[in-house]
């Protein structure tokens, strides 16, 4: 029953991958505003029919999905190298190095995700690099809690006191020892985690913090939709539904992966908007 | 019990402290002139020396955090620059709203998700769990600003149930609630679904059904009761998220609280009332995480004793 789901997400995640490698090639076609076809219908150009300055709708949920996708791609891979790194050498190290540690990791948990993402784009100004920033500032910390416990609870282990006997040194244990795996539980985090950058990025674009006009973002599209709810709800509803698909498409996935593997400690990303 | 209390409450202050002492850095230490921004470029530069002197940034940075701490203690969290009146002023104002906000939401959330997880499961592996598992996936996975604006459109353009906006009218909560409420719900009923299904398979809930018990006293009094522990937990956590996650609805229906405050002080760059709508939101979060764990030590006897 669950198989056919996994292909279904698979082959939303596919062809959001290809939306965003491919949105080069379309030109500069989503932000050309012309004015004589604001809000016409679809036509074979653009499917989706055209928004209210005649850009074509459907070209610009190509850009978002580009949009969206480099962002939970650098801001997953950023927070995922950036928390295991430090995770693992706190837990490694042990001793004070640790207890400081997981002291800033507590104050980083204490605060709302969201607001401090919404409080540093605000601080460092619009604009889609430092969304990733923000969103790496939050997300960095999740990764090291896992990479954390992980190494706590594999460092006494057999092969890693046998390796340390045998003189191998600090760096070629975590390397070599530790971090292959912890491998599978990372990657479920990885997962939920580009659910819930996408999820953040457009929430950020929404509230005018991500992406600046002309270019194109889910989020973005979204606010400057609701204006026209009425006359044009396709505006709305073109870009959420994509979102929504993709989101649902990478959440079932890290299920999945999470069923798959047999990791215990992830939970579905929780929706920060 | 009263120094387990005493040690939350000052962890509780303390981390408060650091977080007011983070915002406070991030705000006076980030790159780029906060004066220069808020006047523009037209500004002449008389005026920003009158704008930096009022807002305190011609002193020294230590003396600036000073200021601010004092200030703190005394709950003054200085002058909004847009709204030429005390921040705390402002705060009190918009703050219930955004508190109103998040318990009609935590309701709805409660009202949705104990059917839908105890039907789960009641009927786990056959069609009510997968259809209230589905619905509960949906629900986390759809965002609050696309779903407010779906709403706007079915009941209260289309249908005109509800007003499409603001806090005048009386049933103007409504969906603004069931916005924020939704991902709670999900979360909740999948919680709960999973919490049940570990009560269900324990010797007490046999032993009840031996003794002759019917289907709403196990289920109710045995079941329900112990599966409820995990559940509070994760509310009272929720909650403070429900307050920092209120921004995007209170944005999308135009709802007075402290979350469209904080975007719309963004846009105006009047950052004492930015610094002042993050730190309270921060300070509440923090504080009932802090209620949660003492709410859970009093409801859960084993935990109590524990300490």
């Amino acid at each position: 029953m669950r198989w056919r789901w996994v292909y279904l997400s698979y082959a939303i995640i596919l062809a959001w991958l290809l939306m965003a490698v491919g949105a080069p090639f379309l030109g500069e076609a989503a932000i050309q505003v012309r004015l004589d076809r604001f809000f016409y219908g679809a036509d074979w150009q653009s499917w989706l029919g055209y928004d209210q300055l005649g850009r074509p709708l459907w070209d610009r949920v190509i850009q978002g999905a580009q949009t969206s996708f480099w962002v939970a791609i650098w801001v997953v891979g950023f927070s995922a190298l950036i928390g295991t790194s430090l995770g693992v050498w706190s837990a490694y190290l042990g001793g004070w190095v640790d207890r400081v540690f997981l002291k800033i990791v507590d104050v980083f948990l204490a605060f709302p995700g969201l607001l401090l993402a919404i409080a540093l784009a605000a601080v460092l100004g619009p604009g889609i690099e430092n969304v990733v920033l923000a969103l790496v500032v939050v997300g960095w910390v999740g990764f090291a809690r896992l990479a954390r416990a992980q190494t706590l609870s594999l460092r006494r282990r057999d092969h890693v006191m046998a390796a340390r006997a045998m003189g191998v040194s600090d760096r070629r244990i975590v390397f070599r020892h530790l971090i292959p795996l912890m491998l599978a539980p990372l990657g479920v985090e990885a997962t939920f985690g580009i659910a819930g950058a996408v999820l953040s990025e457009a929430g950020l674009s929404f509230l005018g913090l991500g992406v600046q006009a002309p270019d194109a973002s889910w989020g973005s599209m979204i606010r400057e939709g609701t204006r026209y709810l009425l006359v044009a709800p396709h505006l709305v509803l073109a870009p959420g539904l994509i979102l929504m698909s993709v989101v649902l498409a990478v959440n079932l996935l890290g299920d999945h992966w999470r069923d798959r593997l047999d990791v215990r400690h992830s939970e579905t990303k929780d929706k920060a908007f | 019990m009263s120094g387990y209390l005493l040690r939350l409450s000052l962890s509780v202050v303390l981390t408060a402290w650091v977080v007011s002492t983070l915002v406070f850095f991030l705000l006076h230490l980030v790159p780029g002139d906060p004066v220069a921004v808020m006047l523009g470029d037209w500004a002449s530069a008389t005026d920003e020396e009158a704008l930096r002197r009022q807002l305190g940034l011609d002193q020294p940075i230590w003396h600036q955090y000073l200021t601010f701490l004092g200030g703190l203690l005394q709950a003054d969290l200085g002058q909004s620059l847009f709204y030429q009146m005390p921040v705390s002023e402002l705060i009190a104002e918009r703050f219930p709203y955004t508190v109103q906000l998040a318990l009609m939401a935590m309701l709805i959330a409660v009202l949705i998700a104990f059917p839908l997880g105890i039907w789960a499961a009641l009927r786990a592996g056959r069609w009510p769990d997968y259809v209230s598992m589905t619905v509960s996936m949906l629900g986390v996975s759809i965002p609050n600003f696309w779903l407010g604006p779906m709403l706007i459109l079915v009941f209260a353009l289309w249908l005109a149930w509800f007003p499409v906006s603001g806090a005048e009218q009386g049933l103007s909560w409504v969906l603004p609630a069931v916005t924020l409420g939704t991902a709670l719900a999900a979360i909740l009923a999948r919680m709960l679904r999973a919490s049940m299904l570990e009560v269900l398979h324990e010797d007490f809930i046999r032993t009840a059904r031996a003794k002759g018990l019917n289907g709403f006293q196990v289920y109710g009094r045995h079941a329900l009761a112990n599966a409820l522990l995990p559940v509070v937990t994760l509310l009272g956590l929720q909650l403070g998220t429900l307050l920092g996650g209120a921004v995007i609805t209170e944005v999308v229906f135009d709802w007075p609280g402290l979350g469209q405050l904080l975007v719309e002080s963004i846009q105006r760059r009047d950052y004492p009332v930015v610094q002042a709508c993050i730190l309270i939101i921060s300070v509440a979060y923090i504080s009932i995480n802090g209620l949660t764990e003492v709410v859970y030590g009093w409801l859960d006897p084993r935990i109590r004793v524990g300490r």
